[in-house]
C-alpha cells in the first residue's frame, strides 16, 4: 500500500514538472520551431541579451515587485499590528474586507481597476501597476505577519511597556525583531505575487509600459520563438528562490523557535 | 553632562506611560489601519462599485455623448443566446477541472500523509507546492511544448511506436483542462492535506484491526473526515476557473471561447465596457453565491 501511495506520489511530481521542464530544455534547443533531435545551445540566450522589448519589460518587473513588496509590507505589518494587537469595534469586517483582493477573480478585479481608473483621470502605466499590485498583495502580508504574531507573546511588549519603555519605543525594540522573520518572508511573498502577476497588469500596462509576464502573453498570442522559452525559465527561477526563501523564514506552522 | 542625560532618560521614564494616555487608543488604531484600507478602498472597492455603474450604461461613454442608463447589458444572456452556451462551457471546464483536481489531489493528500514520513514528507510538499507560486501564464505555455503537434508528447509516443500519428490535443478543450489542473492541482493537495494529517491513527489501525478494507477505511473515513479540506478546495479551484481567461486563449485555440475571453474581449477588442461590466458582475454573482453556500466550511476550513 505504501509502494502504491510513493508511486503514485512521484507519478503526481512528474506531471506538474514535465511540462515546465520540457518547457525550459527547449530554451536550449536550437531549432528556432522547436525540432528535435535535440541540439544543445545557448543562441536563445544570447538572443535575450539583444532583444531590447524583453530586457526593458523584465527590468520593470522587477522594479514594480521591489516597490510592491516595499510598500505592501510596511503598509500590511500597520495593519497587522492593529488586527493582532488591538480590540475594536468592526475588526471582524476590517478582516473579511481582506478578501476580496484575493478571492475575486483577477479577470474581475483588473477590468474594474481598468475602468476606474480610465474614469476617474489616474489612467494606466506604472503608477497604475503599482496601485494595483500593493493592493492584491496587502491582503498576503496582514496574513502572513498576523500568522508571526500568533507565535509570540504579547506579555513581553507589555512587560517593557510596564518597565517605563513608549509603545512605539517597545514595539521597535521588542516586537520587531521578534516578528523580523514574518515580515521578511512576506516581503518575499509580496515579491513573488508582484512578479508572477500577469491578469492585472495585462489590463493596466500601456504599449510604452509592460512587464514581463504582459510582454510573454502578447509574444505567445503573435507566435514565439525559444527566446521566450528562455526569459520564461529565468522568470520561473527567480519566482522559486523567493519562494524556497520565503520557506525558509517564514516556516509555516513552526512555532518553536519564536517566542 | 552624564547627569543632564540621566534626568533627560528618568523624564522620558516617567513621561513614556503618560504619553500613552493622552493619545486615545482609536487614533493610534486608526492610523496604522488608514493606509491599508485607504489603498484597498483606491484599488479594489472604489473600481468595483464604479464597474458596477458602469454596467448600468448603454454604452462606453466617449466625449459628449450624453450618458444613458439602462438595464439591457444584463438582458444580454437573454438577447444573446450564444452567451448561455459560452456560460455553459465555462461551467463544464469549471465542473471537469475540479472534479480531476479532487480526486488527483485527494489521493495525493492521502499518499503525502500516510505513506510519507518526516523530512521526505516535507520536501515533497515543497515540491508540490512550488510549481503553485510560479508565473501561471508560463506553466501554460509550456503545456503548448508537450501538447502541439511533434510536440513532447509526440515524441515519446514516436519512441514507443515509430509509424503512429499524432495525439498531440492542443487547441481542444481537453488541453485546457489540463492546463487547469496542473495549475490548481497543488491548492486541493495542500487543502486536503491539511484536512488528513489532523485524523488520529489510531482510527484507522482501529478499523484495519476490525478487519476493514482498505476502500471502507477510504470512503468511511477519510473522505468524511476529509471533506471540509476537499470542499475548500473544490471552491478555491472552481471560483478562479470560472474566471480564466489566458489558459482557454493559449491552450483552446478557436474552441477556447469562455466566459473569461468574452469578458477580456469587450474590455480589449470590442472596447464594450458596459456589457464587460455586467458579464464580470453576473460572474461576481456566482462567485458570491458559492461563497455564501460554502462560507461555514471555509471558516472551519482556515481555522483548523
Amino acid at each position: 500500500m505504501k509502494q502504491i501511495g510513493r508511486f503514485y506520489l512521484i507519478a503526481v511530481l512528474m506531471f506538474l514538472y514535465t511540462p515546465i521542464l520540457v518547457m525550459m530544455a527547449m530554451g536550449f534547443n536550437a531549432s528556432p520551431l522547436y525540432e528535435l533531435p535535440f541540439t544543445f545551445s545557448t543562441r536563445w540566450y544570447e538572443a535575450l541579451l539583444g532583444n531590447r522589448q524583453l530586457l526593458t519589460a523584465g527590468m520593470n518587473s522587477i522594479i514594480i515587485a521591489v516597490i510592491t513588496s516595499v510598500v505592501a509590507t510596511t503598509l500590511g505589518t500597520m495593519a497587522s499590528v492593529a488586527l493582532s494587537r488591538r480590540t475594536f469595534r468592526g475588526k471582524n469586517l476590517l478582516q473579511v474586507l481582506l478578501l476580496p483582493p484575493i478571492a475575486i477573480p483577477w479577470l474581475i478585479t483588473g477590468t474594474a481597476m481598468l475602468i476606474f481608473f480610465y474614469w476617474s483621470g489616474i489612467g494606466r502605466g506604472m503608477h497604475a501597476l503599482l496601485i494595483g499590485h500593493v493592493a492584491l498583495a496587502i491582503p498576503y502580508v496582514v496574513l502572513v505577519v498576523g500568522t508571526g504574531f500568533r507565535t509570540i507573546r504579547a506579555d513581553l511588549e507589555e512587560a517593557a511597556m510596564s518597565l517605563g519603555s513608549t509603545p512605539i519605543h517597545a514595539f521597535f525594540s521588542v516586537t520587531l525583531p521578534l516578528l523580523y522573520p514574518s515580515i521578511l518572508g512576506a516581503a518575499l511573498f509580496a515579491f513573488a505575487v508582484s512578479l508572477d502577476q500577469f491578469v492585472i497588469s495585462y489590463f493596466l500596462a500601456t504599449p510604452g509600459y509592460t512587464t514581463l509576464p504582459v510582454q510573454i502573453y502578447s509574444a505567445i498570442r503573435k507566435g514565439f520563438t525559444p527566446e521566450i522559452n528562455a526569459i520564461s525559465t529565468l522568470l520561473l527561477l527567480g519566482s522559486m528562490a523567493a519562494i524556497l526563501i520565503f520557506a525558509r523564514f517564514a516556516k509555516p506552522g513552526d512555532t518553536s523557535d519564536k517566542r | 553632562m552624564q547627569n543632564n542625560q540621566l534626568t533627560v532618560a528618568s523624564v522620558r521614564g516617567l513621561e513614556g506611560p503618560r504619553s500613552r494616555r493622552q493619545l486615545p487608543s482609536w487614533v493610534a488604531t486608526t492610523a496604522l489601519l488608514m493606509p491599508t484600507y485607504g489603498w484597498l478602498t483606491l484599488a479594489v472597492f472604489l473600481p468595483l462599485l464604479t464597474m458596477l455603474v458602469f454596467s448600468f450604461m448603454s454604452a462606453t461613454p466617449m466625449g459628449n455623448a450624453p450618458i444613458v442608463f439602462t438595464l439591457k447589458q444584463y438582458r444580454a444572456f437573454i438577447d444573446q443566446p450564444y452567451l448561455v452556451r459560452i456560460g455553459l462551457t465555462s461551467l463544464m471546464i469549471g465542473f471537469w477541472t475540479t472534479l480531476f483536481c479532487a480526486v488527483l489531489g485527494f489521493l495525493a493528500a492521502v499518499a503525502l500523509a500516510r505513506s510519507a514520513l518526516g523530512k521526505a514528507r516535507e520536501v515533497l510538499l515543497i515540491l508540490i507546492l512550488l510549481p503553485f507560486w510560479t508565473n501561471g501564464l508560463v506553466r501554460v505555455f509550456s503545456w503548448t511544448m508537450v501538447l502541439r503537434e511533434n510536440g513532447f508528447l509526440d515524441s515519446i509516443l514516436h519512441m514507443v511506436a515509430p509509424d503512429s500519428g499524432s495525439i498531440g490535443f492542443l487547441y481542444t478543450r481537453y488541453a485546457i483542462v489540463v492546463g487547469l489542473v496542473h495549475g490548481y492541482l497543488p491548492y486541493m493537495i495542500l487543502t486536503c492535506y491539511i484536512a488528513l494529517v489532523t485524523i488520529d491513527d489510531a482510527i484507522i489501525e482501529a478499523a484495519a484491526s476490525l478487519g476493514a478494507r482498505w476502500w471502507t477505511i477510504l470512503f468511511r473515513i477519510l473522505v468524511p473526515m476529509a471533506a471540509p479540506g476537499l470542499i475548500s478546495g473544490a471552491v478555491l479551484i472552481f471560483i478562479p476557473v470560472i474566471g480564466s481567461f489566458m489558459e482557454p486563449r493559449i491552450l483552446g485555440g478557436r474552441v477556447g471561447v469562455t466566459m473569461g475571453t468574452v469578458i477580456e474581449d469587450q474590455f480589449t477588442q470590442a472596447f464594450n465596457w458596459p456589457l464587460g461590466a455586467s458579464l464580470s458582475f453576473t460572474l461576481l454573482a456566482v462567485v458570491l453565491a458559492i461563497f455564501a453556500t460554502f462560507s461555514g466550511v471555509l471558516r472551519r476550513g482556515t481555522t483548523a
